[in-house]
């Protein structure tokens, strides 16, 4: 790294020196500092457009870094304990499928919980690998899918010995951690690579006291969001490699789908929150945790409302839990998640990350306020207050095990019809349906459609769910495989 | 030698005074501190730049938000202040004897030590024996509290800054649920003159209307203001500000005021057109 240390920012530097150098462009992108389109100066302002500029010597290539974005991700993969990192800037999306497409081929074996990301799920429908799903356990209560059990991974991994690989939430949407050392050690143990979506999981390299980041538990790759709670601009991520993976074949993958005129103002973004992170990190999460246990033990003090958190570790399903996750079940206040979620940002201005059927959660980060989460828990008791109804006649999401006919690969492919919803009983889905966020499927390609999942749909419709991933806009059609 | 202080009021127009010398300088946890002093003002304070008060007209906001709600409600016990950390508000809530306590919450603790030294005109009744000083955010002050006060009084700064969470929908529900069954709360409203001011203004009257059953605007003139033309807010979940008003009652009291009297009281309430229009306009 040239003597580079965590206190560099090699993009960023780079960025300056090439604004102070007033380089005339003849080159893309047209807009030449915002000279070509007035309008997007006045919304983005002229520090920003003067840094939208195009790969060049001085500025390096991301599809082959030789110098400053070469020095960025050498300094990211010290900061993360990784052998290798990449620079995304397709979204944790990217990083994810890179991931899956770097470790399986066509007809391979990937080991992996249902509740993932659809990311995941499409990475499978690109490459033609075969899903083999781990149930994971619902906590009734909540109405949310847990971890895996190293119980389940070992089974199913006993079953499928030919599997490539193993990839584990770290951790799921709501926080939750499954034992991911102990599964490392069982996929290495039997030939396969271990992999970590951790969307959810960037202050796990940073902070204290939090749960073991993929990198540390040994695993081979994973995909971190920078964007989320690592404090870079939205859609530029971190894929990690550690030394049992070929860092020349994982780029020539990301290299496949990924765009060959990456934008400056994500790369340097990811460069300076990496800093921030290294430099600053421990205590910046340590205000996060504590803003995170603050809000709790307010939302618990207004009675109704559960805010939970490591009390549900159970040493299974639920080896860890990340305090950062303001997690909230709202069923008892008679209310569902989703409704809580409007409410909040129809009448009192605060967007929260999602609701679901029976809980929401209001992502904290280093951007927080203690006098915003004073606004977050004081709309919540207000909620209650006004809002509270009987409990009666709400339903809380529980995990429907998946009838896989096909793999997503063959069922996306294949000859298909659009059904109304009432008469896709029993017929095999070719397309997702999910609730966004979280983006977790409820059907995925390839998967028969039974009652449970078609009132689950009608219900989740009902509350005013976004359900999105199907052909039709207004999720009345269902895409199905013809019948042979 | 000329120094002066100067407030922005848009990014076009700015009040300036000129400044004697500056007394104390500060910066708290929450904000800058700042005392001055002039010739024409006499002592003043700001807070990140923006006026709080200034000896020489810091009595006609203080009457009004004071006076106003004390000539309406026939029995006003229990008093919740919010903010008011410079004092004023509590002289002249200590004037009635009817008071028996006074909860006055303020999130800055430096604010009211600044104000204790240098500022002995307003601060001067804080040690009444019926005052207690909670220094804690008003919005989880207020949470927890539920048909307790007859009188809430938001003395707040501005709808940025620390004061932000004194503007929302789920403060003045808060405030909706402490408040007894004939409580009335009362808030500095803002201008309704310049336009970032006005939405400011707009935006804070909804969300009263939406948590009170009676909810009128009076108005006062603050020099030192943006604009000079000030608003207060009047939300009630029984009595009518004008109508409710007892003058005969108050008038016995024997209170010297110097902005304040009955019969301004019922002129307050008496807006400009173009501001009846523009709270209008959010009442639907």
């Amino acid at each position: 790294m040239r003597g580079l240390t965590q206190n560099s920012a090699p993009i960023y530097e780079a960025l300056e020196r090439f604004r102070r150098m007033r380089v005339v462009p003849f080159d893309v992108p047209g807009h030449k500092r915002g000279r070509g389109n007035p309008e997007l100066v006045k919304l983005f302002g002229e520090q920003c457009v003067g840094i939208d500029v195009n790969s060049m010597k001085p500025l390096d290539n991301l599809c082959h870094p030789i110098s400053v974005i070469r020095d960025a991700e050498d300094l990211a993969a010290e900061a993360f304990g990784a052998a290798q990192a990449f620079l995304m800037v397709g979204g944790t999306t990217s990083s994810v499928q890179s991931m899956v497409l770097t470790v399986c081929k066509p007809g391979d074996k990937i080991i992996l919980p249902r509740n993932v990301h659809r990311s995941v799920i499409n990475a499978l429908v690109l490459c033609g690998a075969t899903p083999v799903y781990v149930n994971p356990d619902m906590d009734h209560r909540l109405g949310i899918a847990l971890g895996m059990k190293t119980e389940q991974v070992e089974q199913v991994i006993r079953e499928n010995p030919d599997a490539v690989a193993v990839l584990v939430n770290n951790p799921t949407y709501y926080g939750i951690c499954s034992d991911l050392k102990k599964i490392v050690q069982l996929a290495h143990d039997h030939g396969m690579l271990a992999l970590a979506d951790e969307a959810h999981g960037t202050h796990f390299y940073f902070g204290e006291h939090l749960p073991v980041s993929a990198m540390s538990a040994g695993a081979d790759m994973a995909a971190v969001s920078m964007h989320k709670s690592g404090g870079s601009l939205t859609q530029s991520s971190f894929l990690l490699t550690g030394p049992g993976v070929s860092s020349g074949y994982a780029r020539q993958i990301i290299n496949l789908t990924q765009t060959t005129s990456a934008s400056y103002l994500l790369m340097g973004s990811l460069d300076i929150a990496r800093r921030n992170l290294a430099l600053r990190g421990r205590e910046e999460f340590a205000k996060v945790v504590s803003m995170a246990e603050y809000a709790r033990s307010e939302i618990n003090k207004i009675g109704g409302y559960y805010a939970y958190s490591r009390e549900l570790v159970n040493g299974g399903s639920i080896y860890d839990f990340d305090v950062t996750k303001l997690s909230v079940h709202t069923l008892d206040i008679g209310l569902a998640g989703i409704e809580v979620y409007d409410l909040l940002r129809d009448e009192y201005d605060i967007q929260i990350e999602f609701g679901d059927l029976g809980n929401i959660l209001a992502y904290i980060s280093i951007g927080d306020r203690r006098q915003d989460i004073e606004r977050l828990v004081s709309a919540l008791a207000e909620i209650r207050r006004r809002h509270q109804r009987d409990k009666a006649g709400l339903m809380s999401h529980e995990y429907i095990p998946p009838e896989v006919r096909v793999t997503p690969q063959q069922a996306f492919y294949a000859p298909k019809q659009a059904v109304p919803l009432n008469r896709a009983r029993g017929r095999v889905c070719s397309e997702f349906v999910m609730c966004y966020p979280p983006g977790i499927p409820i059907l995925a390609p390839g998967e028969v459609i039974t009652d449970a999942i078609l009132s689950y749909i009608a219900y989740a419709k009902e509350k005013g769910c976004s359900i999105t991933g199907t052909e039709d806009p207004q999720v009345e059609y269902l895409n199905v495989l013809e019948e042979a | 030698m000329e120094l002066w202080f100067s407030e922005r009021h848009t990014p076009h127009v700015k009040l300036s005074i000129r400044v004697d010398r500056q007394m104390f300088s500060v910066q708290s946890e929450f904000q800058r501190i700042d005392v001055f002093d002039s010739k024409e003002f006499g002592r003043f304070l700001t807070l990140d730049g923006y006026m709080m008060l200034t000896e020489k007209d810091e009595f006609i906001y203080h009457e009004m938000i004071v006076h106003v709600p004390m000539a309406v409600h026939p029995a006003a016990k229990r008093i919740l202040v919010i903010g008011a950390g410079d004092g004023g508000v509590i002289r002249e809530l200590t004037r009635y004897s009817s008071v028996d306590s006074i909860d006055m919450v303020e999130i800055d603790p430096l604010v009211v030590q600044v104000c204790r030294e240098y500022l002995p005109k307003t601060a001067c009744r804080l040690d009444d024996p019926r005052v207690n000083i909670h220094y804690e955010d008003g919005l989880r002050f207020i949470r927890s509290r539920e048909n307790e006060y007859d009188l809430i009084i938001v003395d707040s700064t501005d709808p940025f800054g620390p004061g932000e969470g004194l503007f929302t929908r789920e403060f003045y529900g808060n405030c909706y649920k402490s408040l007894k069954e004939d409580g009335i709360m009362v808030n500095q409203h803002e201008s309704p003159f310049y336009d970032e001011d006005s939405q400011a203004c707009q935006r804070a009257h909804k969300r009263i209307v939406e948590s009170f059953p009676i909810s009128r605007v009076y108005q006062a003139h603050i020099p030192t203001y943006p604009s000079g033309h000030w608003l207060f807010g009047f939300a009630s979940k029984r009595y009518h500000p004008v109508h409710d008003l007892d003058a005969v009652r108050w008038d016995l009291l024997g209170l010297k005021t110097g902005y304040y009297t009955p019969r301004l009281h019922v002129g307050a309430f008496a807006l400009p057109a173009y501001v009846e229009e523009l709270l209008r306009d959010v009442e639907a």
